[in-house]
């Protein structure tokens, strides 16, 4: 292959790295009002009264907005980014009178400059009446306090969703007799997990600038994963038509599911429309983690059977989870955490998996990197590990018992075929990575030291099967080079650069050949965002068959040009040939004048369009096995190498492919060890900086090994699978593992600090 | 975001004194997290171009301006050798490189932060706050003050042989400490000095109250000591540890302390 | 106050208000490399040099930087171009948010410490988050770099 399955650079890196502006606060007009958000100082309150007489006197304030503003009866909405009607409840509106949680916008401040508008947020009065909050989401349902009592309130599609019970969403999956098949068991482990709402942590916060376009029309520039989501977003919250708005995103500083949610865009949105002047809004750290989209909480009790020789014969799994005060992508990411860890196991004769999501009165929680299925398989992939203690069983060995196999069907994961599979692969590769059998399960290094190993799996999917929609245009320009055009959003992922490759392979050209735009409302053909992990799968199937049709085309015109019909020509990249007996045999035209053809006299297009949908989500699956070294005496823990393997199908750029799973692994580590959520009995979130909330540094991580074994996926372009997702999986049961091991006392709630560590040990010991 | 109405770029330590004295007015150091604060500054004192960035050794004495920077501190081969490399251990987990060239020695000692690692390493040694009015005092004795409008013109540390132990324990390498500990064993009259901080409290030295060390020091009067610390150094609770943990530290790492400075080499 | 800086050789006068920071002050005189990340002093992606030393321009007051010489990422792109395509080739600039700051420090690292060990690397560049590399695709473009930089010594 030329161009995938090639290690080359991002199409982007150089104007990254010699920061260039590119990003959305670097390209804003000058002139953009401030907008700035007063927020609820309450977890549950009802706006008494709200003056902004004194605020608006402030020189520079073009305007304040507040519920009185907004028709509170007036239909509401979801900011979730997903494909319409979405699962998610609509239960926001712009400005609510009833705010649900410490950060809840009160008000909208717009003004000149940063100063002016600072002070006036000060000046606002607000009286509230305090109402009793729902903070513990273990009490939540059927609470007496409903955090949606609204009528207004509305659930579009079927997801056992009920606002007067506090349900966010419920669901019942199930396959076989779990309660015969369990009774049957030598050994049922009954274990319950608890995960928090960590933090995405991009590096760019959430952002938006808006302007009136030359038509009057509202342009919305947004780092944003979802474009066109975001378009319907913006209407239903404007209630305006989205024929009157367009949105685009410039370079993404990171998303990792934060920005598959529009949460900072209706607000600039609302005040250009009004004001139909320019405005922007730069949300802080501080607000980027106290108000915005993180991962939701969940408690996962967790009933597994086996064999006494370690065969898994059931699994039982009810979750509940979190999602704060409104239901962004509750009912969807609940379903991760049984769909994608039950299906490893593939001797299972029976399971089931029943859900509920809850409201609460704290931050609402959205999309982070694996949604779900992160908490799922922390919880039954912990859970296995116990039973591998239990059973004084290899870890691995455990694994190589049970797992899923290519060919084989998967009952927990909608009845779909196994079509692409080498985890078997990934778990020798990374037994072998790390010298498994030298290391575990522990080794000392001093006299204070010691080293422990623990091993996870991990799956995920390849976009949401008959849902998301990936689309491409490709067009032929002058000297024979391409542009292409999508609507899924390269947040720093690679994608514009990886779905070039796919079409480069296809029309047998350099990748740097091909331009790449994206992602545009008005001028990009429609993809659902770059989410799910369906980037690379669907869309970059949509550019395959896309270049297909392309190259269809310049063969026809190539032949036309040739004087001979289009069955006997051929297409090598840069010329047409004719290949035919004959006189003609041999002759050629070149690309080039192909592509100067196409502009005059021609009515063969060589712009092409191609849309796709997968219905099948091809799992990517993944091993990880962390070394972490424990001091002994203070409880202090550091990874000090994860050793991974994945199986993504073909990685069409094994460069991107690494960095990703690199990336994912280090968040998980985090995830694992110091990413703590904790809240104040009022509501407030503690973690509120990067002071207090502590993803990784480069001093905190070892080394990180990642290497690809490979299944091939037929419904992928050149048997690619996803790998966004997948990666950030398998460090939570792993290192959870290593712990337990180290304080002689298992772990089941995530992260686990020094403190715990040693108290467990000392606890354990005593 | 702090707000400043003036700026002041002081000329003479008398002039900073002056305007320090209004309450509106404050000297600025490092200007750390000073995007984080509420406060109304009228006028900020700014100290550069007294000459107080230098760090000059003596035969003496280290005679440290309160301008000196962190990364001054950390990368000064005198002061390095003097602590036995506890200078760089105590200050190169803190936030990073950048950070460290521009928070300054004054601010983190006039600050009195509970989490000082600088307090804490300075505190182990034998350390005086010079001050523009109050004259030189033990770093112990200021260290314990209330704050006031005084300036801390410099920390002088009196060169004894020594030899020094530094420890903190982080839940992430750059994190703020959950406690600190530094330990200095002075060759005169063969004493020690334990300072721990990060309690989260100001950090503080343990006097061995009760002579455990009367008759020599030695493993079992190690342990005892590191118990006796672990027992009556206060700790309190914040969000990086409980206070039963913070004691079990205090009795871990005064005794690592101890043990490595005592008992290495027989 | 009026201010005059030497930003990136040029020289600017400006008149700030006494709270404007450095970091606001270098955006607005066009230097859009300057990226801010956090409001406390942790993730590193406002690094400018202020007199050759990497510093946070967002805690710094740009009345400080008075009659001082600031450099941006946008005074340095010679000095970068080479090494940040050891970066581009193992694909970890990823998002690009965090890499001005980074790239900054790295140079700071090198002019201090041309051929820095491992351990020296991390330390030094602790002060610079990333979110979406894990830091192993920046650490490997390092490493590559440094041994490019000493076999062109080595052939003088």
């Amino acid at each position: 292959m030329r161009a995938v399955n090639k290690a080359i650079r991002k199409k982007d890196a150089m104007e990254l790295l010699l920061g260039k502006p590119v990003y959305t606060e670097d390209i804003a007009p000058k002139d953009c009002l401030v907008v700035k958000l007063l927020r609820s100082p309450h977890a549950n309150a009802l706006i008494r009264e709200i003056k902004t007489d004194i605020a608006l006197k402030v020189p520079g304030i073009e305007a304040i907005y507040t519920y009185k503003d907004i028709d509170q009866n007036g239909k509401r909405f979801t900011c979730a980014g997903q494909t319409y009607p979405e699962p998610s409840p609509y239960d926001r509106l712009l400005l609510d009178r009833h705010v649900r949680f410490v950060g809840d916008p009160v008000a909208i401040v717009a003004g000149v400059d940063e100063h002016s508008v600072d002070k006036a947020v000060k000046l606002i009065k607000t009286e509230y009446e305090v109402l009793e909050p729902v903070l513990d989401f273990r009490t939540a349902k059927d609470n007496r306090v409903l955090v949606h009592p609204e009528e207004n309130w509305e659930a579009l599609c079927p997801v056992g969703a009920d606002n007067k019970r506090n349900l966010c969403a419920h669901d019942e999956s199930s396959d076989g007799d779990i309660d015969k098949v369990l009774a049957e068991c030598d050994i049922v482990l009954d274990r319950t997990y608890h995960t928090k709402a960590c933090q995405q942590s991009m590096m760019e916060t959430f952002r938006t600038f808006c302007t009136i376009d030359t038509y009057g029309r509202l342009h919305v520039v947004s780092s944003t994963q979802i474009v066109f989501h975001c378009r319907r977003i913006i209407s239903h919250a404007l209630g305006i038509s989205p024929s009157k708005i367009r949105v685009t995103k410039p370079r993404i500083g990171g998303g990792f599911g934060a920005k598959q949610t529009s949460v900072s865009e209706i607000y600039p949105a609302f005040v250009t429309w009004k004001t139909k002047k320019p405005s922007m809004i730069v949300f802080s750290r501080e607000e980027s983690l106290t108000a915005s989209s993180p991962r939701h909480e969940m408690q996962m009790h967790v009933r597994l059977g086996a064999t006494k020789d370690g065969i898994v014969k059931g699994i039982d799994l009810y979750t509940l989870s979190n999602t704060g005060a409104y239901g962004e992508h509750g009912p969807t990411t609940v379903g991760l955490t049984g769909h994608k860890s039950i299906p490893l196991y593939g001797k299972a004769e029976a399971f089931r998996f029943v859900s509920d999501v809850v409201y609460t009165n704290v931050m609402s929680a959205g999309a982070y990197r694996g949604y779900g299925a992160t908490q799922g398989l922390f919880a039954v992939e912990s859970a296995v590990n116990e039973l591998a203690d239990m059973l004084r069983m290899d870890p691995f060995e455990l694994r190589f018992k049970n797992i899923i196999k290519e060919g084989d069907v998967m009952p927990a994961y909608y009845g779909q075929v196994n079509t692409s599979c080498a985890l078997d692969r990934c778990l020798a590769k990374v037994k072998e990575m790390i010298r498994w059998n030298e290391k575990y399960p522990m080794r000392m290094v001093s006299k204070t030291k010691a080293r422990f190993v623990g091993m996870g799996m991990a799956m995920q999917g390849s976009g949401i099967s008959n849902v998301d929609v990936g689309s491409a245009t490709l067009k032929l320009n002058d000297e024979g080079v391409y542009t292409m055009n999508i609507g899924a959003a390269d947040m720093g992922t690679g994608c514009d650069t990886i779905l070039a490759q796919i079409a480069a392979e296809v029309l047998e050209c350099s990748t740097e050949d091909i331009s790449v735009f994206g992602a545009d409302t008005d001028s990009s053909p429609y993809d659902s965002g770059s989410y799910a992990s369906s980037t690379t799968y669907v869309t970059g199937k949509a550019v395959e068959q896309c270049a297909l049709e392309l190259r269809a085309r310049i063969e026809k015109l190539g032949a036309r040009l040739l004087g001979c019909g289009k069955e006997e020509v051929s297409f090598d990249g840069t010329q047409v040939i004719c290949e035919t007996e004959g006189e003609l045999r041999g002759k050629s035209v070149s690309l080039s004048d192909i592509a100067t053809a196409s502009m005059c006299g021609n009515d063969i297009s060589l712009t092409v369009t191609n849309t796709h949908t997968s219905p099948i989500s091809p799992p990517p699956f993944m091993v990880g096995a962390a070394e972490v070294e424990v001091d002994l005496e203070t409880g202090e823990s550091k990874v000090i190498e994860y050793d991974a393997c994945v199986d993504c199908g073909t990685p069409v750029n094994p460069n991107l492919a690494r960095i990703q799973a690199e990336g994912g692994i280090l968040q998980g580590i985090g995830m694992t060890l110091s990413e703590n959520i904790t809240y104040s009995k009022q509501g407030t979130l503690y973690e509120n900086s990067f002071l207090q909330y502590k993803i990784p540094s480069r001093m905190d991580i070892g080394h990180i090994n990642v290497e690809f074994e490979s299944s091939y996926e037929a419904a992928g372009p050149f048997g690619a699978k996803s790998i966004g997702e997948v990666v950030i999986n398998t460090p939570l049961p792993a290192i959870t593992d290593a712990l337990s091991h180290a304080a002689g006392k298992r772990f089941y709630e995530l992260p686990i600090t020094p403190e715990q560590i040693m108290m467990a040990k000392n606890s354990s010991e005593a | 975001m702090i707000t400043i109405q003036n700026y002041r770029k002081a000329e003479s330590l008398s002039e900073a004194y002056e305007l320090n004295q209004k309450k509106s007015n404050r000297i600025i150091g490092g200007m750390m997290w000073m995007r984080m604060g509420n406060a109304k500054i009228n006028t900020a004192i700014d100290l550069a171009g007294l000459g107080l960035d230098e760090l000059e050794e003596t035969d003496g004495e280290f005679r440290i301006g309160c301008m000196v920077t962190l990364r001054q501190l950390e990368t000064h081969q005198g002061f390095y050798a003097y602590t036995s490399g506890c200078a760089k251990e105590a200050l190169r987990h803190i936030v990073g490189v950048q950070f460290r060239n521009l928070a300054t020695v004054g601010g983190s000692i006039y600050g009195r932060y509970g989490f000082s690692d600088v307090l804490t390493l300075f505190l182990a040694l034998d350390s005086y706050a010079e001050l523009y009015k109050g004259g030189i005092v033990p770093l112990k004795d200021y260290a314990a003050r209330k704050y006031d409008r005084d300036i801390l013109v410099r920390i002088i540390v009196k060169k004894k042989p020594v030899t020094m132990f530094y420890e903190a324990i982080r839940i992430t390498e750059t994190d703020l400490p959950v406690l600190t500990c530094a330990v200095a064993r002075f060759a005169e009259n063969n004493s020690f000095l334990v300072s721990i901080g990060a309690r989260p409290g100001r950090a503080i030295l343990v006097e061995d109250k009760e002579n455990i060390f009367a008759e020599g020091v030695y493993e079992a009067s190690i342990q005892k000591f590191s118990e006796y610390a672990k027992a009556t150094v206060p700790t309190e609770s914040n969000m990086r540890g409980s206070a039963e943990y913070r004691s079990h530290l205090v009795g871990v790492v005064v005794k690592r302390a101890l043990m490595e400075l005592y008992m290495k080499d027989e | 106050m009026l201010i005059e800086i030497t930003l990136n050789g040029k020289t600017v006068k400006a008149e700030v208000a006494a709270d404007t920071t450095l970091y606001d002050f270098v955006r607005e005189h066009g230097c859009y490399s300057v990226k801010c990340g956090c409001e406390t002093s942790n993730c590193g992606l406002c690094t400018v040099f202020l007199e050759d030393k990497p510093v946070l321009s967002c805690s710094v007051l740009a009345v400080r930087a008075d009659h001082c010489r600031v450099t941006t990422l946008e005074g340095l792109q010679e000095e970068a171009g080479e090494f940040v395509t050891f970066i581009a080739d193992q694909g970890a600039e990823q998002c690009g948010f965090c890499n001005p700051g980074f790239v900054m420090n790295a140079l700071a690292l090198f002019r201090e410490n041309p051929y820095p060990k491992e351990e020296e690397i991390k330390e030094f560049l602790s002060g610079n988050l990333c979110r979406c590399s894990g830091y192993e695709g920046q650490l490997r473009g390092i490493l590559n770099f440094l041994e490019s930089m000493k076999q062109k010594e080595a052939e003088g």
